[in-house]
């Protein structure tokens, strides 16, 4: 597994200038109409954003044995792109996005921006959490502010951003309420806000939109493409849906339930923008829900039929 | 409204019942007072100003042992919180010392710091650093881990981790043990200005036993247990109700 750097497709194509509205429904996915070197954000396209190399995890359960949680992923992001993780709920897809926020360390392997290797949280690197964690004792203008004040970004310029943002997420006229009284694509859109304002590079995203109704994320799936189109972040997204993921993703890896291993990677090549009923992304979905679903059987399999007891063995490893 | 008289009633029937047993005399007046008496003794010590210095006096003493205990009783809570050394060790020590009345304190408190304001000082402290210590120490267990994830996410850490996020996150499971921090600097302030001569109310009230003037002193206990109920009423509650509003704790009413 650990020669999943090599399944990254070679047709797809290298992410447009990213402040390009050309983008969104433009000739995406047809090779030799996009440059293929570019530079994105000063940094060569040649070395990956995120690069993930034999990253293992595994810690002690209550019963003292030792549990693997990631066993040797190994993925590369491109500057600008867009990857979907998903896999079954319990195969440390949440785990890895906190290691690459710097939350969390790993046991071994490395986690590399711009081929630098990560020491702790920085603000390069925001997270969505999938409780998204906003603050209720601010205003939802001051959780916006919340990572340029710890920056150290003058009052002014602050003022000046988070009217952007809050803008780009529709909400200027909540700049003064409280968290408690937006609704729950609100407070998605606030989550949002607050990790864009801090200008990372790259965007992690914990199933963000789990909990939100079918209409509110249909629309929060446009507004969140329109934005990666308008700002030119990386964004790792993790679901459980696939769809989703097919929807959104310029890529979708698949992890395997327990140890987490990248499975497979599939290259989303479908033109945007997409929409969730879309048929090829119902038949790109089909594909991948194949994969997924021995997972998610052995998961279940394993909840259900062998007990607690049996721990998965590290197999195959190198 | 209903309650505002029923509340009435109340204070009218005790008030009542007061002047009743007052004028049967079943004691004589300078033991038990008539509420008159005492309106008159509250009336004269505010009019030579000797209430408005006690009062004055005393605040300023319990605002600064109060400050003092907040402070240091984050600092030790969150340290017993985070650390799992010294929850053990620590953690045991201070729910046990919490049983020992901060009166005890004053012995030592006269040995180190003499006869002076520092020794009262010290009595309050020690009678309200352990309620914040606890309630710290409670609420930042309590606070939910995502903040704190989340405040490190954003860029903040040490410092201002401490001041921008698990300060404000832990407020609302803090609060209740503030209020009792409070209440017990404000009681041993008292017992402490009573056993040495010191402006407080304290000492007012002790004055009043020296003279044998029973409605003086009751005058001052009305004063004590009023200073208390405005503050925790004025400050407290309506921190408390700020906290409320902006978590979206209670549904607005």
């Amino acid at each position: 597994m650990s020669t999943n750097a090599h399944n990254f497709p070679a047709q797809l194509p290298l992410p447009v200038d990213p402040r390009s509205p050309a983008r969104i429904g433009g000739a995406r996915g047809k090779a030799g109409r996009v440059p293929v070197v570019r530079l994105v954000r000063g940094v060569s396209a040649d070395i990956p954003k995120v690069g993930l190399t034999d990253i293992c995890l595994s810690y002690r359960t209550q019963s003292g044995e030792r549990m693997l949680a990631l066993d040797h992923i190994n993925l590369q992001v491109k500057a600008g792109e867009f990857l979907c993780i998903v896999g079954p709920s319990g195969c440390g897809k949440s785990t890895l996005l906190h290691l690459i926020a710097g939350l969390h360390q790993q046991t071994s392997g490395q986690v590399l921006v711009d081929g630098k290797q990560v020491q702790g949280t920085g603000t390069d690197r925001i997270l969505i959490f999938q409780e998204l964690g906003l603050f209720p004792w601010l205003t939802v203008g001051d959780n916006v502010a919340f990572g340029m004040k710890m920056k150290g970004i003058g009052k002014a310029e602050r003022e000046e951003k988070t009217e952007y943002y809050l803008r780009l997420v529709h909400l200027s006229q909540f700049k003064r309420s409280y968290i408690h009284q937006l609704s729950g694509g609100m407070r998605q859109r606030v989550a949002l806000a607050r990790a864009l304002a801090t200008e990372p590079d790259v965007l992690l995203m914990d199933e963000p939109f789990a909990a939100l109704d079918a209409q509110t994320r249909d629309l929060l799936h446009d507004e969140l493409e329109r934005i990666w189109a308008e700002t030119g972040r990386t964004i790792i997204f993790v679901t459980h849906n696939v769809r989703e993921a097919i929807r959104l993703g310029d890529r979708v890896a698949l992890l395997t339930f327990r140890p987490g291993r990248v499975k497979r990677e599939f290259p989303v090549d479908l033109p945007r923008p997409r929409s969730l009923e879309d048929v090829d992304v119902a038949r790109a979905a089909r594909e991948i829900l194949d994969e997924l679903r021995e997972e998610i059987n052995r998961s279940l399999e394993e909840e259900y039929n062998t007990g607690p007891k049996t721990i998965v063995p590290a197999e195959g490893q190198p | 409204m209903k309650r505002a008289a029923r509340l009435i009633v109340f204070y009218a029937g005790l008030l009542g019942l007061w002047t009743l047993l007052a004028q049967m005399k079943i004691w004589p007046p300078y033991l038990f007072p008539t509420p008159w008496g005492v309106g008159d003794a509250l009336y004269a010590g505010f009019k030579d100003h000797s209430f408005v210095i006690a009062i004055a006096v005393s605040m300023r003493r319990v605002l600064i042992g109060y400050a003092i205990s907040v402070v240091l009783g984050m600092i030790l809570g969150l340290g017993v919180a985070s650390s799992k050394f010294l929850e053990e060790t620590m953690g045991g020590l201070l729910v046990s010392l919490q049983s020992l009345p901060s009166i005890c304190w004053w012995p030592l408190a006269l040995l180190w710091f003499g006869l002076s304001q520092n020794a009262i000082l010290f009595v309050v402290v020690m009678g309200s650093l352990l309620s914040v210590t606890l309630a710290m120490e409670d609420g930042r267990k309590q606070m939910p881990k995502i903040y704190s994830m989340a405040g490190r996410n954003l860029g903040a850490s040490g410092l201002q981790l401490f001041w921008y996020v698990l300060l404000p996150a832990s407020l609302p499971f803090i609060v209740s043990g503030l209020k009792q921090g409070w209440a017990f600097a404000w009681r041993s302030l008292i017992t402490a200005e009573m056993l040495y001569l010191s402006l407080g109310l304290g000492q007012v009230l002790m004055m009043g036993r020296d003279l044998n003037d029973m409605s003086a002193v009751i005058a001052v206990m009305i004063l004590i247990i009023a200073i208390g109920y405005v503050v925790d009423g004025v400050v407290f509650k309506s921190m408390e109700r700020r906290l409320q509003q902006r978590w979206g704790l209670t549904p607005s009413t």
